[in-house]
């Protein structure tokens, strides 16, 4: 009986939903792993390029990103740093809020912590979700984010696809058109598969961006734990001598 | 070496003429007798104290670095999690610490409630305990809103507003708590004070009161039995160990083991999917954009879902208030002369049971978007979580209890 209750009690804490997704049947899992730098590196590259133009990440420090990925003082300055900004800077960017809000209707927020709020699974199909849409301002819309403001920048890498619908007929012989696939419209300058690992290294990236101590954390973590399993050890074995002589 | 002990000695000699230091530990500790059976159940409160230290001294760390102002909040918690040494695992230890404070708070009272701590004479001792849970709910309210960010923002605003349902002084209280029209700077400001200055003093306050007040009566136990009414000829309870040294390295034990735990959430998963650090509230506090679904954290839930059940809001705020308000009379509404539940009849045992299913499903129905079903299903539950408390008198005083021992059972 007791033990029921213990366990209720850690059922209820136990994650068991996750982020809420779109109606859609199209959605990605990801498995990110920020213990590889490589794709780390690789996944900054695109940031810094494509993401960087609108978007700040306002919270982390270019020298922070160089530590953490092996990247070198004289690589950032060339590579990740425009204009006057410093080593000991945040990347922020030189866009206007005001002017952005004129642009897009919206200002680009801020992608710092965007993979804690939204979660790696939104992103991850967020990026492969882009499809054409006249009827939209940047010609593009999205299957996980609809009507987003934001246009496909992505889009020299992966090229665009379309929507393909198909018929499906209700119990009660009503028929509707439904979302089946996305089907490639023209190409990009990579493959699918190429731009499927471009994205992950992205997303593994903007996972990275918004907990830089995650694997710290993780590698420290390990180690609490065993120093606590064996002071258990001792701690269960100084009761046990006191307690010999209750009874 | 002897001269060395004598020194020592003669120093306490010196400090007991002046200050009750031995007498102290010896009431305290060295000769405080706790019934020698305690169980599982009975490491709560220790382990209350436990994260009540951690809370304070991460806090004290955070201060350091947290500016509590609208336009800095956010990003100075980023700061903490990014530019400050072991800035994250002080905040992850806090964050992670007041959702373990609630756990063990409830899992403190859950067992008040299976062996009757609450019954005479430690009437006291409870209604102290309820002092602290309602001052722990305001001081993790206040807490919430310093990350500034959308969780905190909204949960801040509706709460604040459910002040507002209450007849005629309604909306000035609500303003006079807000200090504003909406939630603002001046909200953060006055929470931030609250949060780290005037809860922690009320609640330190009533700790030590209720610690007082525990070692005036003395622990209860799993069997319910008074361990002070067999004693030996030097006026030592029979069933009685000094809580020093036999409770002192028993509750390390069970110390390190929460550790484990805590640990394990601190260093992999401390947003905990969603139930410790909110999803949302990594979004700045936007006062232009309220989310789709304002949930509080998962401690206040069971209350939550109460509000909801009601169609009316100032009904729902009322029931809400009592549903936390109840717990105080505990003592008076329990008339069964038989303090645990070994002892207890089938009806309180049923009644506890539907009580603690009532309240977690509560907690889970108070963080779902409310469907009818699920609105339905709170109205039940609700229903059940108050005739626990309102036919309480009825039930406990026909109860078929059963004798209870002279003497407390060991092993």
């Amino acid at each position: 009986m007791k033990h029921l209750f213990i366990m209720s009690f850690i059922l209820m804490l136990w994650p068991v939903t996750g982020m809420a997704t779109s109606g859609h049947q199209l959605s990605y899992h990801i498995n990110v792993d920020t213990s590889d730098v490589a794709s780390l590196q690789r996944g900054s590259r695109i940031f810094v390029n494509y993401c960087m133009g609108c978007h700040s990440a306002s919270y982390m420090r270019y020298n922070r990103l160089g530590q953490d990925l092996g990247i070198s003082e004289e690589t950032l300055k060339a590579n990740f740093m425009f204009g006057t900004d410093k080593p000991g800077n945040t990347m922020e960017i030189a866009m206007k809020n005001a002017d952005a809000l004129k642009f897009f209707g919206v200002a680009p927020p801020d992608l710092s912590v965007v993979a804690r709020s939204r979660g790696a699974d939104w992103l991850y199909t967020y990026f492969m979700t882009f499809y054409r849409d006249p009827s939209r301002p940047s010609g593009v819309n999205n299957l996980q984010f609809k009507d987003v403001a934001m246009p496909h920048v992505l889009w020299e890498l992966q090229g665009f696809q379309k929507l393909v619908y198909k018929t499906v007929t209700h119990e009660d012989g009503t028929e509707m058109e439904v979302i089946e696939s996305l089907e490639q419209e023209s190409e990009g300058k990579m493959s699918p598969d190429e731009y499927k690992n471009t994205v992950y290294d992205l997303v593994n990236f903007l996972v990275y961006l918004a907990e830089p101590a995650k694997f710290k954390r993780q590698k420290i973590g390990i180690w609490v734990i065993v120093y606590l399993l064996s002071f258990l050890v001792l701690a269960y074995m100084l009761k046990k001598e006191y307690w010999k002589d209750v009874r | 070496m002897d001269k060395i002990m004598k020194y020592l000695c003669a120093l306490l000699d010196w400090i007991d003429a002046r200050f009750p230091l031995t007498k102290l530990w010896n009431e305290h500790l060295a000769k405080y007798y706790a019934p020698k059976n305690f169980n599982f159940w009975y490491f709560f409160g220790s382990l209350a104290l436990l994260v009540l230290v951690i809370q304070i001294v991460t806090g004290i760390w955070l201060t350091m670095n947290y500016k509590p102002s609208a336009e800095d909040a956010f990003a100075s918690v980023e700061y903490i999690m990014r530019d400050v040494e072991w800035g994250w695992w002080m905040r992850y230890m806090h964050s992670t610490g007041s959702s373990a404070f609630f756990i063990v708070i409830y899992l403190h009272m859950f067992r008040a409630l299976l062996y009757g701590s609450f019954k005479k004479p430690r009437e006291l001792l409870w209604l102290t305990g309820m002092f602290i849970y309602l001052t722990l709910m305001g001081e993790a309210f206040f807490g919430y809103l310093l990350p500034w960010g959308q969780m905190s923002y909204w949960g801040a605003q509706v709460i604040i507003s459910l002040f507002g349902a209450i007849p005629v002084i309604g909306d000035s209280l609500a303003l006079w708590i807000r200090g504003d029209y909406v939630v603002s700077d001046v909200t953060l400001n006055r929470f931030f004070s609250f949060h780290v200055i005037a809860m922690p003093l009320v609640l330190l306050g009533l700790v030590f009161v209720h610690i007082l007040a525990l070692h005036e009566v003395g622990s209860n136990n799993p069997d319910g039995v008074e361990i002070k009414k067999k004693k030996d000829e030097h006026g030592v309870p029979l069933d009685g160990i000094p809580f020093h040294p036999y409770y002192t390295v028993k509750d390390i034990v069970g110390v390190v083991v929460f550790l484990i735990f805590f640990s394990m959430v601190v260093f992999y998963n401390p947003e905990m999917g969603g139930y410790f650090l909110e999803h949302n509230n990594f979004i700045p506090a936007d006062p232009l954009k309220t989310p789709e679904h304002i949930a509080p954290v998962w401690y206040f839930t069971p209350y939550y879902a109460i509000l909801r059940a009601i169609p009316s809001q100032v009904a729902g705020v009322f029931a809400m208030g009592l549903a936390v308000m109840l717990f105080f009379f505990l003592p008076w509404l329990d008339r069964s002369p038989v303090k645990s539940i070994r002892y207890r009849g089938w009806k309180y045992r049923l009644a506890l049971t539907a009580f603690t299913i009532s309240f977690l499903a509560l907690g889970w129905l108070g963080m779902q978007v409310a469907i009818p079903t699920y609105t339905w299903l709170a109205r039940v539950f609700s229903v059940i979580y108050f005739m626990f408390f309102v036919f309480m008198p009825f039930y406990t005083s026909t109860d078929n209890d059963k004798p209870v021992p002279e003497r407390v059972r060991y092993p």
